[in-house]
Parts: C-alpha cells; sequence; structure tokens
C-alpha cells in the first residue's frame, strides 16, 4: 500500500512542487541567515517575514529511529514493521525530515550513518522526499 | 464568542501567584473506571458517572449542592462525537428518553447537561469554555481567587467506546494535509509516537548510555504497583495487572521500543473536584489543601518536523522555571511529584527538569533503577497515574491531595508530605499545579 499522500497548501506548495521536482529545499530567513522547515510564515527565531526557498545539500545523517508495528494510520498498517527515522539535515543538523529507509531491513538501522536524498511516488504526479543509505 | 485567556499564568516572569494560599482544594469524587461505555447500561452512561463523580467530590468536602456558585464541566471527549478528526468511531444509536435523547449525557458532557441535570440551584459563574483538567483546575483556582465564585466545583470526563481508539477520521484517509503532511506520510503518527516523545527519547539513551527498557521498566512497573493501591483505578477495580519488568519487557510492542504499557489505556470514567477559598475551605469536613500556584501555556514547541532531545529537555526546564516562580518553590521544598504519565516518555524529561530529589540531567535512568517505592525514600509518581489506574487524568491530582491530608492508604508516602507539584502536562505544555498542605 502506498505512503500517504501529502495536500500541499498555500506555505507548503513550493517544497512540494520542488519535491516533484526531485530537490530538497527548505526555507531560509534572510534576517538571520537560520534555515527552517517545515515552512511558517516568518522566521521561528527572528520572526523576519523575510523568507527565501533555498536548496538542500540534501544529504543528512541518522538521528534516532524507532519501528511502527502497530500504528493508528490506516494506510500504513499493511507495511508493518516498518522502520521510521529522523534525519538531520547536515546544512544545519537542527532540520530534520521523517525516513522509512527504504532498502534497510526492520531494526537493522545504524545510528549516525550518512544518509541522502531520494524520492518516492506516493500518487500520480507526486512525490515525497526519502533518505537512503550514502554508499 | 471568543474564549477568556486573560486568567492564565502561561509564561515566565508573572511572579509568585497572587493568590498564594488563598484558594484551596477541598474534596475529589471519582465515578467507577469502565474500559468503555456499552452503549446500554444507563447507570453507566458518561453523564451518570459525571454526576456520580460530583456528588463524591461534594460529600468528600462536606459541602451540599446548594453551597455549590460555580461550575467548571470541560465537555472534550477522546472518543465519539466531539473527540478530533481522529475520534469519529462509535455506532450510530437509537437515542433514549430524556435526558439521554442525543450524545450529550451518553459520551459527551457539557456544562449545560450538567446544569440540568446535576441541577446545582445556586451557580453564579459557569463559564462555557472550560479546558482539560491540566488547566481547568487552575481556571477554577483563579476564578474562585479572583472572586467570581466561592464554591467551585470541576468535572472532568474521560470516554471510550467500542472500537478502536482514535482510528476513524484523519487516520482512515489516504490524505495527510495541514501539520500531519510533514509526518504522516512516513507513519510518524503523534498518538503512536507518544506525543513526539518516543523518537527524543531514543536520542536521550543514546546520548546517556541507558536502554529504554533500563529506564522505562522500573518506572511502570512503579506506576503499576501504585495504581493497585487506589481505590478508585481500573487494575485496582477490574483485576490487578500485577505488571513486572518482564511482562513489560515481553509485552507488544506499538512504536519499538515503546511497547503497550508506556501508553495508558482508555478507559470510560468522570472525576470531580471541590475547590473554595481558604476561608471556607476551613468549615469543611477535610483537611484543606491549599493552592501555591497553577500554570497553562507551553514550554516550547518542536524546532523542525519533529521534536528532538533539545526540544524536549528545553521546553521541559522552560516550564520548571514557571511552576516554581509561580510557587516559590524550590526543587527541594517538592515532597509529592506526581507529573503526568500518559506516555511513559514524559517521566523521565520532568523528573530532570524539575530537579525532584536532585536528579540532574542524565540522571533519571540510574534514579528510576533505585527504590521509587512509596515506602523509599523517593516515592516517584505515588499515585499511580494514567499508566497504574487507566487515562483519567486524575490520579496525578488525587493522590497528591491524599497525600498532604496524610490519608492515602497503603499509599501513604514515609517522607515528608507538606508539598505537592502535580500535573496533566501532555507533551511540553505547562500545566501544572502546586499545592501544600498549610498556608504559605
Amino acid at each position: 500500500m502506498p505512503k500517504l499522500i501529502p495536500v500541499p497548501d498555500e506555505l507548503s506548495k513550493p517544497f512540494w512542487d520542488a519535491v516533484n521536482e526531485k530537490r530538497l529545499i527548505v526555507q531560509n530567513c534572510r534576517g538571520c541567515n537560520t534555515l527552517q522547515h517545515p515552512p511558517r510564515e516568518a522566521c521561528r527565531d527572528c520572526g523576519s517575514e523575510n523568507l527565501e526557498w533555498k536548496e538542500t545539500s540534501g544529504r543528512g545523517h541518522i538521528s534516532a529511529f524507532v519501528v511502527m508495528m502497530d500504528s493508528h494510520l490506516e494506510y500504513r498498517t499493511p507495511d508493518q514493521p516498518f522502520n521510521l527515522a529522523l534525519i538531520t539535515l547536515d546544512d544545519d543538523p537542527r532540520v530534520n525530515f521523517f525516513s522509512n529507509l527504504p532498502g534497510v531491513p526492520v531494526r537493522e538501522v545504524q545510528i549516525g550513518a550518512a544518509v541522502e536524498a531520494t524520492f518516492e511516488e506516493v500518487a500520480p504526479d507526486q512525490l515525497i522526499n526519502e533518505w537512503k543509505l550514502v554508499d | 464568542m471568543t474564549q477568556d485567556t486573560g486568567w492564565k499564568r502561561d509564561k515566565e516572569g508573572l511572579g509568585v501567584w497572587e493568590h498564594q494560599g488563598k484558594v484551596a482544594i477541598t474534596g475529589w469524587g471519582m465515578s467507577p473506571v469502565d474500559r468503555r461505555w456499552d452503549g446500554m447500561s444507563m447507570d453507566k452512561t458518561l453523564g451518570a458517572y459525571a454526576i456520580l463523580a460530583a456528588q463524591r467530590a461534594l460529600e468528600d468536602a462536606g459541602v451540599k449542592l446548594d453551597e455549590v456558585d460555580g461550575l467548571f464541566v470541560c465537555p472534550d471527549n477522546l472518543a465519539g462525537a466531539n473527540g478530533g478528526s481522529a475520534a469519529n468511531w462509535g455506532p450510530t444509536r437509537p437515542y433514549f428518553a430524556p435526558p439521554y435523547d442525543s450524545e450529550e449525557g451518553l459520551t459527551i458532557v457539557t456544562k449545560r447537561w450538567m446544569l440540568d441535570n446535576l441541577s446545582p440551584p445556586n451557580i453564579t459563574y459557569a463559564p462555557e469554555y472550560v479546558p482539560a483538567i491540566g488547566e481547568g483546575l487552575g481556571m477554577a483556582a483563579q476564578a474562585v481567587g479572583d472572586g467570581k465564585c466561592k464554591v467551585a466545583l470541576y468535572v472532568y470526563v474521560m470516554n471510550n467506546l467500542e472500537g478502536r481508539y482514535r482510528r476513524g477520521g484523519e487516520s482512515a484517509s489516504a490524505y495527510s494535509r495541514g501539520d500531519n503532511q510533514w509526518n504522516n506520510p512516513w507513519g510518524a503518527n503523534n498518538i503512536d509516537l507518544q506525543a513526539s516523545g518516543t523518537i527524543p527519547l531514543r536520542q536521550y539513551c543514546q546520548k546517556y548510555g541507558t536502554t529504554w527498557e533500563e529506564m522505562m521498566g522500573p518506572a511502570i512497573v512503579n506506576e503499576h504497583r501504585n495504581g493497585l493501591m487506589q481505590s478508585w483505578g481500573f487494575y485496582a477495580l477490574h483485576g490487578a495487572s500485577g505488571l513486572n519488568y518482564e511482562d513489560y519487557v515481553n509485552s507488544r510492542p506499538i512504536a519499538w521500543p515503546a511497547r503497550i504499557w508506556d501508553y495508558d489505556r482508555p478507559v470510560n470514567a468522570a472525576g470531580a473536584f471541590v475547590i473554595t477559598t481558604s476561608e471556607r475551605s476551613h468549615d469543611m469536613r477535610q483537611k484543606p489543601v491549599y493552592i501555591l500556584n497553577h500554570n497553562e501555556g507551553r514550554g516550547g514547541e518542536a524546532r523542525s518536523s519533529h521534536m528532538t532531545m533539545e526540544d524536549w529537555e528545553d521546553g521541559k526546564a522552560r516550564v520548571a522555571r514557571m511552576v516554581y516562580e509561580g510557587s516559590g518553590l524550590r526543587p527541594e521544598d517538592v515532597d509529592i511529584f506526581n507529573p503526568y504519565d500518559g506516555f511513559s516518555v514524559f517521566l523521565p524529561f520532568a523528573l530532570e527538569a524539575f530537579g525532584w530529589h536532585g536528579v540532574k540531567k542524565g540522571d533519571a535512568a540510574d534514579f528510576l533503577k533505585g527504590d521509587i517505592s512509596v515506602e523509599g525514600a523517593h516515592p516517584f509518581c505515588s499515585g499511580g497515574g494514567n499508566l497504574g489506574n487507566g487515562r483519567t487524568r486524575t490520579a496525578m491530582y488525587i493522590d497528591s491531595i491524599e497525600q498532604l491530608r496524610g490519608t492515602a492508604g497503603r499509599r501513604q508516602v514515609t517522607v515528608k508530605a507538606e508539598t505537592a507539584v502535580c500535573a496533566y502536562d501532555p507533551g511540553l505544555t505547562a500545566w501544572y499545579l502546586c499545592l501544600s498542605n498549610s498556608q504559605p
């Protein structure tokens, strides 16, 4: 069963549009030069609304993981058990993303391992960002 | 109508609460705690239980119904019609004769329903928007302190219906909207992840060189042991779990390493509390338990897609500062500590942030592996909390009141019990209450 399909809104549409082009972008505050994700109307740190979209390196590391075995989400239950990891972005480790670590056997996750962004189709014309181990 | 939030003590810098020691809790009452309402038994509806809990709280305080002039009823539920978009499940039923001719009284209890069916005759203050117990008791305390009422009755209900918990609505959707677009596609449901606490606690274990099991196992076993010493808890009433460490470790994983016992058990029950002025409290049946401070608001939020250990440590530290500032207490002054445990991960973060019994960052595992029983020197979560009693969200308050009265029975701690800090504070909320058995 496919993963759940994100529904972009006004704020998130640039992010998902970029993901559909296989690019990973996040907001950058022009006021204090801080990256933030998910997108907000204003900078989390300085409150500036002077924000821009910035392409990331697409590189990260595995910070922690759990194994989902009894999810509330009906559409994910056929996939159980599955890894659910938190990935920190190398550009700024305070920025994080979720990942199911495609290709990594359940529970065989190495904390601290390097990963890179990849993209996965969840619906026609809709990709989501994923992360795979760096060879 | 706009919700009044001006009463909230929701940030640092507010100083000691202006009504400190001038407001007291004088009674509590609990209904039976059932796993679910069966949809038929009219003596076990949420409405019947709310009335029963209110009557028991008034009886405990020695207060007649006509003396109550403030009514606070939180209408929120987790299951059924008003339980949020994930909670839309339950039967479509034929209704019964009034007052049970709608969901009100069955799976929902509102102020209006209580006014009509408990029928307190002299209510002069009954706000429309009453929050959950963590903030709601603070709201009632502030109202009494401000003179809006003199004898307040706060009623809190928790419901549970047939079927699996919160599996409807957005949880059954193929789409992820709003904030969920950043989580749900990867199966990162907030409830499964213990209100965004599981991954941060995994980071904690990694940083401080401990394991989930050796930290949470003793804490949860202790919660169940204390819950079995309650007169009203789910396990005490419906067959003891007698949970031991092996039971816990071998129990069903949900979001491994979090297991079924790391999550509180949904129940159908009601609780009630009587809050009054310190002057009135002296004429009531029980020894008053004075309120030193109440807090609301939040200590922080996730910096990015998901909360991290740092988010939790920073947020909980801010919460602790608010609580201590408003109460005038210092960590070493707190005798009874009953933080919220609806998800087990809340406990080590709260323990370290509040520095209870000298616990510092990274110390929680060693502390929890020590003697935390009610008979010992560090009686942590002496009430058994939600994990040991079911999801009533009342155990932290009831135990704190009883410990300070000296009426906790088999749970009565052997150390000094003059002050208490207790909470229903999910995530990084600051929903705390500070209590004392003497006026400052």
